[in-house]
């Protein structure tokens, strides 16, 4: 009898062990959002050696630029750390020194998508005063997404545009309107290929596509006090457009499984007419082995409904962490990016999207890049995506309702309004 | 005591020592050996669990709308649990509605049906293609270590690599609508589908973790005599006769928990669904389990989400109480010629559980 007690007990005690292994793991994270702004102006003026944080750095361009960097300032050395190269992982990674109110990260590289977030949580210095960033020769819509309540919070350091590729050996002049691309689509189905495909699959990807379509028609997502402003005809209209040429097959019907890569396996294997994607297509596209569309391919700026449409703005910039010990050198750092110099490296090596407008027109790059002038047209006409310290749940409320409505499942007019009370509800806390 | 020490040979002597009970000495010292052990799991599970169950009843922070800056939320009662469960949204004006569509609260109880369907499923599977695989793998034939360790490999594979390789495989390019095409079977769109979808994860999971189940009933498998067997068939037994009557209940109790192990895994399941089909599906969250939501959440608030691992750890919980009742209530009702089968059988639990 006894024996029968301990046994059950042992295997209570198991289950209970490998049942509380889950609250813990998820329980983790401490909720700490003191907005104490009163941080952001200790150090300010002091100076030495600092801590830049960033993502991967697949391209390697960090090194170089930071050596020569420290080079020029032997006594304000910046150290590089490098986090994983996933999104997810990097914003969580940030969120969590923040909240430690770490004074070794420094510099903290935020995506376009991040800032308002961190700013709202009172971890990054205001760009103002002392700290205050000369932005005329930079581009508006990265300016644009690193404000955040009228206050610039990072200085820009990347940026990204969408681009439309197309076959310029199948479509002689490329569409410059929508009407005009879904017309081409019987060129497409006459070459039985498919007509269109961007980014469809339920991820960050279709927020951008998505958002894209409500832009370019005029409609919104949230307005300039971040409130939900979705439920309006045009944003209809763009959803709409995305829904019929899903149904009638334009987008091919794997194209809601397509992320950036599946789509350009498609285009590059030559199965696709138009490309929706980002310029790191372009080189890939042009030299991959397995490219069947070499020197058959341009790019375009993406159609709009009269003109060059909204492309969805990516990239990322750099911001001060409040809890940084020398904000002096840090701000020097951002400047120092900032200069046509540094811009012209990150492009070359890591063809990283300028931010300042005039190295676009540089003869030299454009020839090695022939993009760049398609690109600056779509970055002009970019909008960011909705400028909202609650992202995560708008752009969740995007995602499912817009696919939805792409496959069918709910009318565009449904979608819209649970859109506009999700993304409501969001920002209520 | 010290008879029976002189009668018998040392290494046994020591062997019986052991269950006997212990003198008040030895129990303070015994406190004393485990108390650090018990300050750890206090520190690493305990901590964490209530830390979590008080940052439930929190608020989660929002945003002042004079200075555009998040604010502590301050004490919240039930709300963030009447959130998941009666699903309560925030409205305007402080007052709540039901929670609209493309919200994370909106999805809990499609995360719940989702799982609890994907751990009756990849269970039933597991537990009918472990039987088959483990049967295999107890007979005696040539070729027998070539066959066990190709039924381990899945196994081995960690779940991220097999979660990429099922969701090449289920691309729409991929090799299942390739194979589907060879029987005139339109190519489906495994990520993109509800029902494909959860059962792109269902394959997914059963192919992985069957050789779990498998190398559990094997355990238990090689330790039935074959003398049993050699005497069922001399009284005439039928082959599916000598597996429900001996085989089955032979092996019940290593059985029992595997599946108690895979259920509360599966449960839990995050990786495979989130690498396979990021949650998606259907209208967009087919696939998310409890886990899934959870980890969204976590991203859109601290609180909230504390609220909701809470009541999956409740619910998980749940189901193992559940199992380890069933398990000792079973216990009792073994007749007392087959106690001593069984108390093997318990001491080896504990072994088997390492091997998770």
């Amino acid at each position: 009898m006894a024996h029968r007690r301990t046994t059950r007990r042992a295997l209570t005690a198991l289950v209970g062990v490998a049942a509380l292994s889950f609250t813990a793991a998820c329980g983790g994270g401490g909720s700490n959002t003191s907005s104490s702004s009163g941080g952001s102006q200790q150090g300010a003026d002091s100076r030495g050696p600092i801590t830049f944080v960033t993502g991967k750095d697949n391209s390697g361009v960090w090194p170089p630029t930071i050596d020569k960097w420290n080079k020029a300032h032997p006594n304000e050395k910046v150290t590089l750390k490098e986090q994983s190269d996933n999104a997810d992982q990097q914003h969580d990674d940030i969120v969590q020194h923040m909240q430690a109110k770490d004074a070794s990260y420094d510099i903290v590289t935020v995506d376009v998508i991040w800032t308002p977030e961190f700013a709202a949580k009172g971890w990054l210095v205001p760009l103002e005063g002392k700290f205050a960033l000369d932005t005329s020769k930079l581009l508006k819509a990265p300016v644009t997404a690193a404000t955040y309540n009228g206050k610039l919070y990072a200085a820009p350091f990347a940026s990204d545009g969408g681009m439309l590729y197309y076959r310029k050996d199948l479509v002689p002049n490329p569409p410059k309107t929508l009407d005009e691309m879904w017309k081409m689509c019987d060129i497409a189905k006459k070459n039985n290929m498919d007509c269109y495909a961007g980014q469809f699959a339920k991820y960050e990807g279709l927020t951008v596509n998505a958002t894209e379509a409500i832009n370019t028609f005029g409609g919104k997502v949230v307005d300039d006090k971040g409130k939900a402003a979705v439920d309006s005809p045009e944003a209809r209209k763009g959803l709409q457009m995305l829904a019929d040429h899903y149904k009638n097959g334009d987008i091919p019907k794997q194209g809601i499984t397509y992320q950036e890569e599946q789509g350009r396996q498609s285009f590059e294997a030559g199965k696709l007419l138009f490309l929706r994607n980002w310029p790191y297509v372009y080189s890939l596209a042009s030299t991959e082995a397995s490219s069947k569309v070499k020197g058959k391919f341009a790019v375009a700026p993406l159609p709009g409904v009269s003109g060059p449409g909204a492309s969805t703005l990516g990239g990322h910039s750099e911001a001060i962490s409040v809890y940084s010990k020398h904000k002096a050198t840090a701000f020097d750092f951002l400047k120092f990016i900032e200069e046509d110099a540094q811009q012209k490296f990150f492009m070359e090596k890591g063809s990283l999207a300028p931010v300042v407008e005039a190295i676009y027109s540089d003869p030299a790059l454009v020839k090695k890049a022939p993009y760049l002038p398609t690109l600056l047209t779509s970055i002009q006409n970019a909008v960011p995506r909705p400028v909202t310290p609650f992202y995560p749940s708008v752009t969740k409320a995007i995602q499912d309702n817009s696919y939805a409505a792409m496959k069918g499942e709910k009318s565009v007019d449904q979608a819209v309004k649970d859109m506009q009370s999700a993304i409501q509800s969001a920002s209520q806390g | 005591m010290s008879t029976t020490a002189t009668q018998t040979a040392p290494p046994t002597r020591s062997r019986k020592r052991g269950p006997k009970s212990l003198n008040a000495g030895q129990g303070r010292r015994g406190v004393l050996l485990v108390t650090p052990t018990l300050i750890l799991l206090a520190v690493v599970i305990m901590y964490p669990l209530v830390r979590a169950v008080i940052m439930s009843f929190q608020k989660d922070s929002g945003l002042d709308p004079a200075t555009g800056m998040f604010s502590e939320g301050g004490f919240a009662g039930t709300q963030n649990y009447q959130h998941w469960l009666l699903q309560q949204c925030a409205a305007a004006g402080g007052t709540t509605q039901p929670c609209p569509p493309g919200t994370l609260g909106s999805q809990f109880y499609d995360a719940l049906f989702v799982t609890l369907f994907f751990t009756v499923v990849t269970v039933f599977f597991e537990i009918g293609l472990g039987l088959w695989f483990a049967t295999i793998m107890n007979r005696t034939f040539k070729g027998r270590g070539l066959v066990r360790a190709a039924i381990l490999i899945p196994w081995a594979i960690p779940t991220a690599v097999t979660a990429k390789l099922w969701f090449f495989i289920f691309a729409y390019e991929g090799i299942a609508n390739k194979l589907l095409g060879g029987v005139g079977i339109k190519p489906l769109l495994w990520t993109g589908d509800a029902w494909p979808a959860r059962f792109a994860v269902i394959i997914a999971d059963v192919w992985k973790t069957t050789p779990f189940m498998a190398l559990l009933i094997l355990a238990g498998l090689q330790l039935i005599s074959s003398d049993v067997y050699e005497a069922a068939q001399i009284d005439g037994a039928s082959k599916w006769q000598t597996f429900t009557r001996i085989t089955l209940p032979l092996i019940k109790v290593p059985l029992m928990v595997a599946i108690l192990f895979r259920t509360l895994d599966v449960l839990r399941i995050y990786d495979l669904p989130a690498i396979l089909t990021n949650g998606g599906g259907g209208s967009g969250h087919a696939t998310t389990t409890l886990s899934i939501l959870v980890i969204n959440q976590i991203r859109a608030g601290f609180n909230s989400a504390s609220a909701l691992s809470t009541l999956v750890f409740l619910l998980i919980a749940f189901v193992a109480f559940i199992f380890v009742r069933f398990l000792g209530a079973d216990v009792v009702q073994r007749p007392p010629g087959k106690e001593a089968a069984k108390r093997r059988w318990f001491r080896r639990q504990p072994v088997a559980a390492e091997g998770e």
